[in-house]
Order: structure tokens, then sequence, then C-alpha cells
């Protein structure tokens, strides 16, 4: 039998990062854990991710995997046999979560960094697109307890790392998710509820601080 | 097989996301309706369809909306995984093509976008060196895909064939106009002869638009022409 090898290469602070943490623990896959400096990025990462030189990576018998959505895919894809399954089986719904996570995963990030990277009017731009960006999300849940139905599924890996940079956007922004979304607010207390999420989410705390740091070593 | 009212595409002429599922639709062979969008003045179907994005190509299924390329491209090969499969089937491989597709997306093609629409000639030479480098990353990237086929896919066209692909029309009209070869027979010798054989594939020949509908695009996207040349 071929022993199984999964290495996450990834920086902490990483909502990339923690997807694919989440899927890992949720299907229960033993992993080793690697931590990149990303201020001094090492020849091995540019080894394993010539295109991007970017985290996380996935490294798997020694056969590396890049890009968060792509690793997410690529996990439900290998190990079939272990459930919960991230996708479901229908091709048109497998379409719709494919559609929300490319949404998410392409807007999101960078609309929130105008919240605490710009000033001014960036910064109210930056609110006003990432509200836009959650509220439409919202509206995808419905009755359900999670995107996923009963259990998490690729929307749901795709979007909650981001909760844990709720505190920094508010703080900067100056304005309450909870009150904008509470339906959004909701679902991510009980995707914390499960402990795959518990531990691969990075203290909201650690996250201001670590974003205010950047934010004077970039303004150097 | 999806019969013709089953199956509607709403596009716009030059864009490759809309070619690119083009592509897929008439490689499965699938009957379609083609509904065409005026961007400049976007219709309530693609509004109330793509509330998120707003933007072509939206594929219709017996109704039901799906937007994205790359995601309808994947819906159509799950809906018909046995009429030309494009993505290849072990985990890994379809791995490394997602992750391509991504950097073609996400990095190469804004960089493009980047060298058609900027003014300052400083900034259009520091994007053509940039494209210069991706086309070299590529041709790597497809010198070790295809595996001595024709096609990244092989034999047969695949995803990346579809991904990069639906450029082509673009890559011949940056030649053209900016006399820039995106894809270059001296720097990249094996995509030159990917990209002639992909041009004189039937299914792709009969998909790609003209070079009107290209310029006709081109002069639609805002900021490029200085005000006076828009009423010429």
């Amino acid at each position: 039998m071929v022993k199984e090898k999964v290495v996450l290469v990834n920086f902490w602070s990483s909502p990339f990062g923690s997807r694919v943490k989440i899927a890992l623990e949720e299907k229960g896959i033993p992993y080793e854990y690697k931590e990149e400096d990303l201020f001094n990025k090492s020849s091995f990462l540019s080894t394993i991710n010539p295109v991007h030189n970017k985290v996380p990576v996935l490294v798997h018998n020694q056969k590396p995997v890049c890009e968060s959505l792509n690793i997410l895919e690529y996990i439900d894809e290998t190990w079939t046999d272990l459930s919960p399954r991230f996708l479901p089986s229908d091709p048109h719904q497998r379409a719709l979560a494919r559609f929300w996570a490319d949404f998410i995963d392409k807007e999101l990030y960078e609309s929130s960094k105008k919240i605490y990277r710009g000033i001014g009017e960036e910064q109210v731009i930056g609110k006003n697109e990432v509200l836009r960006i959650l509220k439409l999300v919202e509206g995808e849940i419905g009755d359900k307890p999670f995107f996923g139905g009963d259990n998490l599924g690729l929307v749901d890996i795709t979007l909650i790392p981001f909760y844990s940079r709720f505190y920094t956007w508010e703080t900067f922004g100056k304005f309450s998710i909870e009150e904008e979304c509470p339906n959004l607010v909701a679902w991510a207390k009980r995707c914390l509820q499960k402990e795959s999420v518990a531990k691969s989410l990075p203290d909201p705390i650690k996250i201001y601080e670590f974003i205010l740091d950047l934010n004077k070593y970039f303004a150097k | 097989m999806a019969k013709k009212c089953e199956m509607k595409l709403l596009g716009s002429g030059g864009s490759p996301f809309v070619t690119r599922v083009k592509f897929v639709l008439k490689l499965k062979s699938i009957d379609y309706e083609y509904i065409k969008e005026d961007l400049a003045n976007k219709s309530e179907l693609l509004l109330t369809s793509n509330p998120g994005l707003q933007k072509v190509p939206v594929l219709f299924h017996e109704n039901e909306p799906i937007s994205e390329s790359l995601v309808i491209v994947e819906y159509l090969d799950e809906i018909l995984p046995n009429v030309h499969p494009i993505l290849p089937l072990n985990p890994l491989d379809r791995a490394h093509n997602r992750c391509l597709a991504y950097y073609i997306d996400t990095v190469y093609c804004p960089w493009l976008k980047k060298f058609m629409l900027t003014r300052d000639s400083e900034k259009k030479e520091d994007m053509k060196r940039l494209i210069i480098g991706g086309s070299a990353m590529l041709e790597e990237a497809f010198v070790k895909l295809s595996k001595g086929g024709t096609f990244f896919g092989g034999d047969e066209i695949g995803y990346l064939d579809v991904v990069l692909g639906c450029y082509l029309g673009w890559f011949k009209f940056y030649g053209i106009v900016f006399g820039f070869n995106v894809i270059d027979e001296a720097r990249n010798p094996r995509l030159a002869q990917w990209g002639k054989s992909m041009w004189s594939h039937e299914a792709i020949m009969s998909v790609i638009p003209s070079d009107e509908i290209y310029m006709n695009f081109f002069k639609m996207l805002p900021g490029f022409l200085p005000p006076r040349h828009v009423h010429a």
C-alpha cells in the first residue's frame, strides 16, 4: 500500500491557506504543516510553485498542487471515499457552487484591501463593495445551515476564512457586518462550531494587529 | 444530446470568454440558440440572470443560468462526459490544467488587456516584457502537457487548448494593429505550431470571430480612444 504523504505549505494569516486546512481537517486527512515566511520566501516555495511563488501549496506524494480553490477540488476528487463531499453530485448545483466560490475568490479579498489599506473615499468604496458581495452571497444560504446543505461545501470553505478578517474590516471601516448581514454572521457562527473550522481560523485580533504592522511596513 | 431550444448562450462578439464556451459547444456538437448582448446597453436578461457580475457569457440550460466561462466549460463537460471529453480524468492532471487556466485568466490575460489599454509607451513596453515572459512559460507548459501531441490535450483538443485558444483571434489582432506577436515563431516555436493547428481545426475555425468583430469590440472598450476619435 502506498503511504500518502500530504504537506500543506502556508502562511498563518492567509485566508486561502485556511481553506485548505479546513478541507483537510473536514475529511480527516493527516498532513504535515509547513509555515512559509512570505517576507523571506524560500527556494523550496519557488520550486513547488514556480508559476506564482505563492501559498498555499499542497504537496501530495511530492507532487505540488497550487491555488486554493484548485486544491479544494483536487482534495474532493482524490479522496472520494471521505465525506463530506465538498461539491454536490448534480452538475447544475456544482456549477452554481463553483460560480459563487469563484465570485468570492476574485472579488472579496481585493475589495477588502481598500478598507484597511486605502484612505478616505477609497475606504468607503471598499466598504460598499465588500457589503455588496457579502449581501449577494448571503442571499444564497436560504434555509440551509450551510451553503453546502447539512455539511460544509465548497462555498462555505471558500468564504469562512474571511470571518477572521471581519473585525479588521469593521474597525477600519467603522461599520457592523452583523447589522448589515445578520444571516451571514449567523452562518459563520454555525461554521465555527465545527472543529475543522475552529482549529483552522486565525484569531481575529492577531489578524488585526498583523494588518496594522503590515500597513506600517508598506508605509515605509 | 441537448436540443436546440434547451440550450442558449448569451454573449458578445469579441469576448474570448464567449468564444471559449462556443468552442466547447461545437466540440461536443451541442445545438444552441445564440443571443447577442449589447454590453453598452445591458439587457434585462443579463442583469437578472447574473446579478453578481453582469457579464457575458451566460449559458441557459432549460432556462437555468450558469455564469463564468470556466464554470460553464466544466458544466458542459459534466453533462456530456462521453462526447469529446475536455478535462483529463486523473485528479492531478485536472489540478495542473485548472491551475494553468487560473494563471492564464488572472495574470496573463490582464497583462494583454493592460497592454492594449495603456497609452503610456513605457507601460506598454513593461506589459510587453511581462507577456513575452508569460508566453515563454506557456511554451514550457505546452511541451510538458502535450506529451508530443498536437494540442495541450495531446492528440485531441482539451481544456487548456480551449482556455488559451479563445485568445487566438486577439493574438492575431495584436500582430496586425500593434505589430506585436504574443506567440512568436522564434521565441515560442511549439506554441506557434499549436496556434496553426488550432486555426486549421474545423471546430475552432468555424467559431473564432472575424477581424471586424475584434476591431468593433476594441473600439468599444472605455478609455481606449480619445473622445475625438469616438465619432470618427
